[in-house]
């Protein structure tokens, strides 16, 4: 099967404010009692973006101003905590395509990146900038761009890196590492054989 | 040349370099639990591949069993089927099953140390955060998504960057009424929830040799809210003597084996660390948190911070985000605020020396009026130990429901959960919004002595004064 090659991602953006959004936040843990991904999406920050009655609160995302937009910008340390992949999942499945904050927690960047969701760090200085843009213009287009490293919005450019495994793996459409590994397994098998704890 | 113990356990296990230069590692040991794997059985089935070696998975169930009365099918038909979908994936692939029957049932990070699964020198991998918690016998133990366990019940292999390595020291002594807890506690609060990415960390010290591994666990298991995806302690006498005879144990001559090879995968003396951190361990109180996140922690003798005293902009928006959620007022002691419900339980603190501790000082006390307080043994096994001890029965005489095995108000993918604004004092791991189950709810994490102390008084307390220590 091959994949995408995820090279730029040009859409709307919308900005969620917050620094150490955590996993539980992203997707709260009863939308986990499932056996398929399927439907996550309605999930996607439920309990701060709606009342237990299933009205609104006033969350970027229940804004009509940013419907449909593709490039999710944050804080630091986004997606912390659990390493629930319902996360990433609820976020693509809402229709996100790309991440932008200003660092990421280790294991979300990892589900992120498995599923060809790119995860951008960019300056707390570039985010408000491009936040800006987006209140201003919520129409604006916002181009990441993953093989360039750098984010274009509205004649302007921001810098925004993304590790450079991720990078690689993405522009070169191998993000998601089943082909490879399969290819290591006889290797695998070899090398567990090494291992007492293994080959007993 | 001298080298880590995550060096020598990374090099061991590296099968090959991927195209996008991250390493093809194998992982020794998979746990699985039934919220983050039925999906990836779905991509095999998806894919037409098989589990490569079923041998070195185990699965257990966890998260959705109800505590108060194990009773199947389930009443939550989301729950029922995910249990039963976890039967079939094992019986199908071939994967041994802690199921209920078996009597060895319980929290995955639990169940991996009791059964003498998790060991020295090994990679651990599974579809939870906590699997860090596994560190604390020398292993390298990490939590995984469900594409990863997809990947590694495929291959037994998955594609990680190495992480750097941080040590912590922790030296001294602890002063009484200060346990493992307070300890990651601490070191969170001093090092910042993100401070860890990147690294796995090596704790050790004075206070870590003299921990038992059941203390180490409780450590180890919060790496992750340091952010660090791994956390561990070199193995010693004391990682020996708690294996030797657990049924996945090696035995006779190669338990021999075994043990020698486990003490040369220790780190070497005069090994580089990428940074190295020292705490005194005579400055760690009883540690609490006061808002929504692990590093928002203070010592039980200080106040709830003031917003208006932070240093940055950054520190002042977080304080008043956490104390708005917390509707705590600033400035005030921490001490004193009262308490809904006391939850004595999880991976981090539902261990027997967890519940053996508490039960010394709540013989003879009461759970305060008004207050729900519920204590979950972390597996069938604990419950088993606690009741052959009669510390089932000293908990329910204080008051206090006593459950079955489970993860229970830890994450709320049960019954039990907050209800509105209910605060919880909390010996599990997160204090995240909405994490105990109510959108609204508010936790406390705290040491289990903290929880039995907020338990009898109703109130946040200073445990050292309500037991006399």
């Amino acid at each position: 099967m091959a994949l995408a090659k995820i090279i730029s991602i040009t859409g709307r953006g919308v900005y969620v404010p917050g620094n150490d959004i955590d996993t539980d936040r992203i997707i709260p843990a009863r939308y986990l009692k499932c056996i398929t991904f399927d439907g996550l999406g309605e999930g996607l920050f439920y309990d701060v973006r709606k009342n237990p009655d299933g009205t609104d609160k006033p969350h970027p995302l229940n804004d009509p101003r940013f419907k449909g937009a593709s490039i999710l910008l944050s804080g630091a340390n986004f997606g912390c905590g659990s390493s629930r992949e319902h996360a990433p999942q609820a976020i693509q499945k809402y229709g996100f395509r790309a991440v932008v904050a200003e660092s990421f927690a280790e294991i979300f960047f990892g589900n992120c990146t498995t599923l060809g969701i790119p995860c951008f760090c960019a300056s707390r200085e570039d985010i408000a900038l491009i936040a800006a843009a987006i209140g201003r213009d919520p129409g604006i287009a916002i181009t990441v761009d993953v093989a360039a490293q750098e984010i274009r919005f509205g004649g302007q450019t921001a810098k925004a890196v993304i590790r450079d495994a991720a990078r690689d793996a993405l522009v070169n459409g191998r993000w998601d590492p089943i082909g490879e590994l399969l290819e290591g397994l006889p290797g695998a098998r070899e090398q567990a054989a090494k291992l007492p704890y293994m080959a007993t | 040349m001298s080298k880590s113990l995550f060096e020598k356990v990374w090099s061991a296990h590296t099968v090959g370099r991927l195209a996008d230069g991250q390493t093809q590692l194998l992982v020794g040991t998979h746990l699985i639990h039934e919220v983050t794997s039925p999906q990836a059985f779905g991509m095999l089935r998806d894919l037409g591949l098989k589990v490569a070696m079923p041998r070195r998975t185990f699965a257990t169930v966890d998260h959705i069993v109800p505590t108060d009365r194990f009773s199947e099918p389930f009443a939550d038909p989301l729950a029922d089927a995910m249990i039963k979908e976890l039967r079939r994936n094992c019986a199908e692939s071939g994967i041994t099953f802690f199921d209920r029957a078996t009597g060895k049932q319980g929290i995955v990070h639990i169940v991996g140390p009791e059964q003498g699964i998790t060991q020295p020198g090994t990679t651990i991998a599974c579809g939870d955060s906590h699997t860090s918690t596994h560190g604390a016998f020398g292993a390298i133990a990490f939590g995984i998504g469900t594409t990863q366990i997809r990947d590694v019940l495929a291959t037994q292999t998955m594609a990680l960057g190495r992480l750097k390595v941080r040590r912590i020291n922790v030296t001294g002594r602890l002063r009484p009424g200060v346990y493992a807890k307070d300890v990651i506690l601490h070191i969170i609060r001093t090092l910042g929830v993100n401070g860890g990415t990147g690294f796995a960390y090596e704790y050790g010290g004075e206070v870590f040799d003299r921990f038992t591994m059941e203390e180490r666990m409780t450590v180890c298991n919060m790496s992750i809210e340091g952010g660090a995806r791994a956390g561990y302690v070199n193995p010693d006498e004391t990682t020996f003597a708690y294996l030797k005879g657990r049924p996945y144990a090696p035995k006779g001559a190669a338990w021999d084996e075994a043990v020698a090879r486990w003490r040369a995968v220790a780190s070497d003396a005069g090994c580089v660390y990428d940074d190295v951190v020292a705490i005194d361990a005579s400055a760690i109180a009883p540690t609490v948190t006061w808002g929504i996140n692990p590093g928002q922690g203070v010592a039980i003798t200080e106040n709830i911070p003031d917003p208006a005293l932070a240093r940055t902009a950054d520190e002042k928006a977080s304080i008043e985000e956490a104390l708005a959620y917390m509707k705590l007022v600033p400035g005030a002691p921490i001490k004193g605020t009262r308490i809904d419900v006391a939850f004595l339980g999880s991976c981090t603190n539902g261990r027997l020396s967890d519940f053996q501790e508490v039960a010394k000082f709540i013989k003879g006390r009461r759970v305060a009026p008004g207050v729900k307080a519920i204590a979950v043994p972390g597996s069938q096994g604990v419950g088993m130990l606690c009741a052959e001890l009669g510390i089932d029965r000293v908990f329910r005489d204080a008051g206090f429901e006593w459950r079955e095995a489970g993860c229970s108000m830890c994450l709320a993918m049960n019954s039990d959960k907050l209800v509105g604004e209910q605060i919880c004092a909390s010996s599990s791991n997160r204090n995240f919004k909405g994490r105990q189950g109510s959108p609204t709810g508010r936790t406390i994490l705290m040491s289990p002595l903290m929880v039995a102390a907020a338990a009898v008084t109703g109130a946040v307390a200073d445990a050292r004064e309500v037991f006399g220590i």
